[in-house]
């Protein structure tokens, strides 16, 4: 039997804020995926929900902000960061 | 003590006052920041923030470690509310001492300045026209898509 293309996914959470929360629709979801990088997961998030146009979004794994090209691996924490408005 | 956090609830300087109490100082330079009826140019009526915590907190705890890194000071300490506001109410505070009140004044500044561009806070206005917006997402369609924010 070959195999599922799914058979190196991963598991992820995702938690989304602010003007993402209300464009997906939730706050947060438990996904699998075959994205090596958090931009390649930001890239395939965006194309199954066509985020709204945000400006420079940031993002944070396991509650630490990193690069776009760093790793996503199996049960990490994701989140993307809009541009914020504190103060 | 972490010296930074969020509050869900109203709040008043005082109640944190204390923390920045300290025998050495000789100053004390404090910032509040409110809820303002107006934003380039429309009428606002309340405030959402929304804030994603355990890195809000993190990040604003290594905001204030630089502060005490670049600047002699004796202590310091920033909240921020999360939730509901109506205009008037008190959305942030830092309260720095020190010797003098040039290191206190300049630190509080600081603090404040970096919280609001590096903390992982969204403010969403409601207008006195009944509409909504979250503050620096709004991107105009001649801007660059979310996607080209990618390298």
């Amino acid at each position: 039997m070959a195999p599922s293309p799914q058979a190196n996914s991963i598991a992820v959470s995702i938690e989304y804020f602010a003007t993402l929360r209300e464009h997906v629709g939730r706050p947060r979801e438990e996904l699998r995926t075959t994205a090596s990088t958090v931009g390649e997961l930001y890239a395939e998030l965006d194309r199954r929900y066509a985020f709204p146009a945000l400006g420079r979004v940031k993002v944070a794994v396991n509650d630490e902000f990193r690069d776009w090209s760093s790793p996503v691996r199996d049960g990490d924490f994701v989140v993307f960061i809009p541009p914020v408005a504190g103060g | 003590m972490s010296h930074f956090e969020f509050s869900r609830e109203p709040f008043t300087p005082e109640r944190y006052r204390s923390r920045v109490a300290d025998p050495v100082a000789g100053g004390y330079a404090s910032f509040e920041g409110w809820v303002r009826n107006h934003n380039e140019g429309r009428g606002v009526q309340r405030l959402e923030y929304e804030g994603y915590e355990a890195l809000g907190v993190k990040e604003g705890d290594r905001i204030v470690a630089e502060a005490f890194a670049r600047f002699p000071i004796a202590k310091a300490c920033c909240v921020h509310r999360l939730g509901v506001l109506d205009i008037g109410d008190l959305a942030v505070w830092v309260g720095v001492t020190a010797a003098h009140r040039d290191a206190a004044f300049a630190a509080c500044r600081y603090i404040i300045d970096e919280v609001k561009t590096r903390v992982p806070i969204w403010k969403k206005e409601h207008y006195a026209e009944g509409d909504s917006g979250w503050i620096n997402c709004e991107v105009r369609s001649a801007d660059a898509p979310a996607g080209s924010a990618l390298p």
